[in-house]
């Protein structure tokens, strides 16, 4: 029996065309456009100015508190505006545009660093080369990693959970840099389990990614510390308290964090990420992107530089498909539709999905039967069907003791409501309320 | 680039590919094999009856909604159809054809329209229809008439009590269960559907290879029936093991009159069910007990209608207590 979270979960349609399109290198663009707001947390502080000279890796914009992240530059080039262009959020965002030195071939090259197995950092020094280095949860959440590893003396941390799990459809970023990069994978992960001092390590992994799964029990049969979990086909199983709950059968508690059933849980590119940081002194300024969907030519997978357009990477994959009516930044159950094509990848961009009109509309809304089909979904036990009753109806302190605020929006209702009720709509605006309700109390 | 906009809606952006319409033709469906029994046993009464149903629903349901309340015409989402149907298989096959239409009435106009439509009703459509007539026409509704298979000479005016009538009947006068043997159909006419009783509930067989359609394509879960028959099942056993003579096996209990029907079809409607698998469990062993109290002591024969809408007025207290588990609440923090 494969291992999986007890309650609630769905199955959508996988489509992950392109888990066996290797990872290309998507030319640098002549322009990036850097948001300074990357990451969950206070925005990065800007440290250049217009027309200065950046190098690739130079902070551009520096961490300004403890929940940020330092931001460096993609290219070597050219400041040439601090604008406000929107971003995946469809609002006005600061970011810094810099303009690629053509000339630079630093710009242009694809270097493959040879595998560093020793690490020679003290884990102090690790943790202080993560927070410089700018990476933040790559998953898609973004949260900023150091914060997430800054364990407080005495906490109890014993196993370290590592995310690769993938289980949005479509996506397939982490699937391939899972094949492509297992062994520098491992050696993240010991840094990680070195600079935490923990001994126990678990990659979870899907079983539709049987080859990845097979590559890193190979890798790993010498080692006791590092385990693969193959895990049942379950959305949404890639979130934090179901795979925790999956793998250990710990249940983190409600408002609480894995770190208080003594797990902490990193993507695998989030990991990937920590090991070029500390082996090879390379700061975040690229990742993984898949560019999908069903009706485009040459759907694949991407190296992107941080602030290239999602317009160059639509382009590159043979630009839009005609009847193309919606584009998704990130995956179909939990990413954000945007308008506009000049919107720039960030860190937690991990895929461009085309969506054909056949599939971009939503069914017509109707009556709700009560068939209670989003109760049985709901990974968090919840009931959605009230709280958009209860939200619609404006009784946010109800919506509030019915737990709303634990709602991880991970869509599962709305896919399967057969009435076409937009259930996860009401639960984040009755959330908004709410959340602004408690501040106000407070 | 294509001339239309590009769509910006929030997530998700897939849906499964059920619809609440899908369902609902999934139960018409379901009720195919129990409708051809029944034309099959009562020949043309059972096409004209359910017909007159079906029709006067879905007129109903269109008058209301268009010059009543002046709301979107929604009669091809299948449920006033399924009411229609589900009504037709809990009355006689000779009813007279007004009654049947005064009974559409009450169900879409009353139990469904006036608590504002789909959705919103607390009672299940179809069954306050044929207890309103049960109750206002006790004399027609409890006129059975008998098999066309079994009399095939004597097509009309020939007319029996169901098997539960039978024992409720005989022990009035004092007869034994034994006593009443030859009265009772044998196990196998009432799987086929070879007794008297309402059009649709007779076949047995039928409705349970609807009711399993149903549950294998997820419309239904099958802890509400399961649970009923059981519940109908163990406590008629007790009685029946404690006095035989005087309690009929459970088998006749299950077999014969409605348990079969409205433990696949009408309690587990989904709008006047509870949510929850928990709450459905409570649901369910309700309707078995108060449908077994009022086939052993009550005045009816039959008590499968009443049962399930006496639970169906509990389902939003059902709702309210059993709620599913949240996640991460009250549990001890386990470290390993």
């Amino acid at each position: 029996m494969l291992k999986t979270f007890p309650k609630g979960g769905i199955h959508p349609p996988e489509n992950k065309i392109t888990s066996t399109k290797s990872i290309k290198r998507m030319p640098t663009p002549k322009v990036v456009y850097v948001p300074i707001s990357q990451h969950i947390g206070i925005p990065a502080e800007i440290t250049v100015n217009v027309k200065d000279k950046v190098e690739i890796g130079q902070v551009i914009a520096k961490s300004s508190g403890f929940v940020s992240s330092n931001i460096h530059s993609p290219v070597s080039g050219t400041v040439t505006k601090l604008d406000k262009i929107i971003d995946t959020s469809g609002y006005k965002k600061q970011c810094i545009v810099i303009r690629t030195d053509i000339k630079d071939e630093s710009n242009f090259e694809d270097i493959e660093y040879p595998l560093k197995k020793d690490i020679s950092l003290e884990p102090k020094d690790i943790l202080q080369k993560i927070n410089e280095s700018g990476i933040v949860g790559l998953g898609g959440a973004t949260f900023p990693s150091h914060v997430k590893l800054s364990i407080k003396e005495g906490a109890k941390l014993d196993c370290l959970i590592i995310n690769g799990v993938e289980c949005e459809p479509y996506l397939t970023a982490d699937h391939r840099l899972m094949l492509e990069k297992a062994e520098e994978i491992i050696v993240g992960i010991k840094i990680l389990m070195f600079a935490l001092h923990i001994d126990k390590a678990i990659i979870g992994i899907e079983n539709n990614k049987k080859d990845a799964i097979e590559v890193f029990k190979n890798l790993i049969i010498n080692e006791k510390s590092i385990k693969v979990a193959a895990l049942k086909v379950k959305y949404p199983q890639g979130g934090e308290k179901q795979l925790v709950r999956a793998i250990l059968n710990r249940e983190v508690p409600k408002n609480g964090l894995p770190l208080d059933v003594g797990v902490i849980v990193h993507n695998v590119g989030t990991i990937f990420a920590i090991y070029q940081a500390i082996q090879h002194n390379k700061p975040l300024t690229e990742r993984v992107v898949t560019v999908t969907g069903k009706k485009l030519e040459n759907a694949s997978n991407y190296w992107v530089k941080i602030g290239t357009p999602i317009k160059d990477l639509v382009d590159e994959v043979g630009g839009l498909p005609e009847g193309t009516r919606k584009i998704v930044n990130g995956g179909p159950m939990m990413g954000k539709a945007i308008k506009n094509m000049d919107v720039p990848v960030t860190k937690g961009t991990s895929g461009i999905l085309v969506i054909h009109e056949d599939e971009a509309s939503r069914g017509e809304q109707k009556n709700c039967i009560r068939c209670g089909e989003c109760v049985d979904v709901c990974p968090m036990g919840l009931e959605p069907h009230l709280l958009m009753n209860l939200t619609e109806k404006g009784k946010y302190d109800d919506a509030s003791n019915e737990d709303i605020m634990t709602c991880i929006e991970c869509g599962s209702c709305s896919f399967v409501c057969p009435s076409h009720r937009p259930l996860l709509d009401y639960i984040r605006f009755g959330k908004h309320i709410v959340k602004k309700l408690n501040t106000a109390k407070n | 680039m294509s001339t239309q906009p590009i769509i910006v809606s929030a997530s998700p952006h897939v849906h499964s590919d059920r619809t609440s319409k899908k369902l609902m033709y999934d139960v018409v469906i379901a009720l195919i094999p129990a409708f051809i029994v029944s034309i099959y046993v009562f020949g043309i009464g059972a096409l004209i009856v359910t017909s007159v149903a079906v029709i006067s629903c879905l007129l109903f349901e269109y008058l209301i909604q268009k010059y009543l309340l002046k709301t979107a015409v929604t009669i091809t989402d299948g449920s006033a159809l399924i009411t229609g149907i589900l009504l037709a298989f809990n009355l006689p096959s000779n009813l007279p054809v007004w009654m049947i239409i005064v009974g559409s009435l009450v169900a879409i106009g009353v139990a469904k329209s006036s608590f504002g439509g789909l959705g919103f009703n607390v009672f299940n459509p179809a069954l306050v229809g044929r207890v309103f007539l049960l109750v206002s026409f006790p004399v027609q509704m409890t006129l059975w008439p008998t098999a066309i298979v079994n009399n095939s000479t004597v097509v009309d005016a020939v007319t029996g009590a169901t098997p539960l009538g039978v024992i409720k009947e005989g022990l009035q006068y004092g007869e034994t269960i034994t006593q009443m043997s030859t009265k009772i159909p044998s196990i196998i006419d009432m799987l086929l559907g070879f007794t008297g009783g309402s059009l649709g509930e007779m076949s047995a067989l039928a409705l349970l290879i609807g009711g399993i359609f149903l549950i294998v394509r997820k419309v239904i879960s099958w802890h509400i029936p399961v649970i009923m028959l059981a519940t109908i099942m163990l406590m008629t056993g007790i009685y029946w093991f404690i006095d035989p003579e005087h309690y009929a096996n459970p088998l006749i209990h299950i077999l014969s009159g409605g348990a079969i029907l409205g433990a696949f079809f009408m309690a587990t409607d989904l709008v006047t069910s509870p949510m929850t698998k928990k709450g459905m469990v409570i649901f369910a062993i309700g309707i078995g007990i108060i449908t077994v109290v009022i086939r052993l002591f009550g005045a009816y024969p039959e008590g499968v209608s009443f049962a399930i809408l006496i639970m169906n007025a509990f389902v939003p207290l059902i709702n309210k207590y059993f709620k599913p588990r949240r996640f991460g609440s009250k549990i001890k923090a386990k470290i390993v």
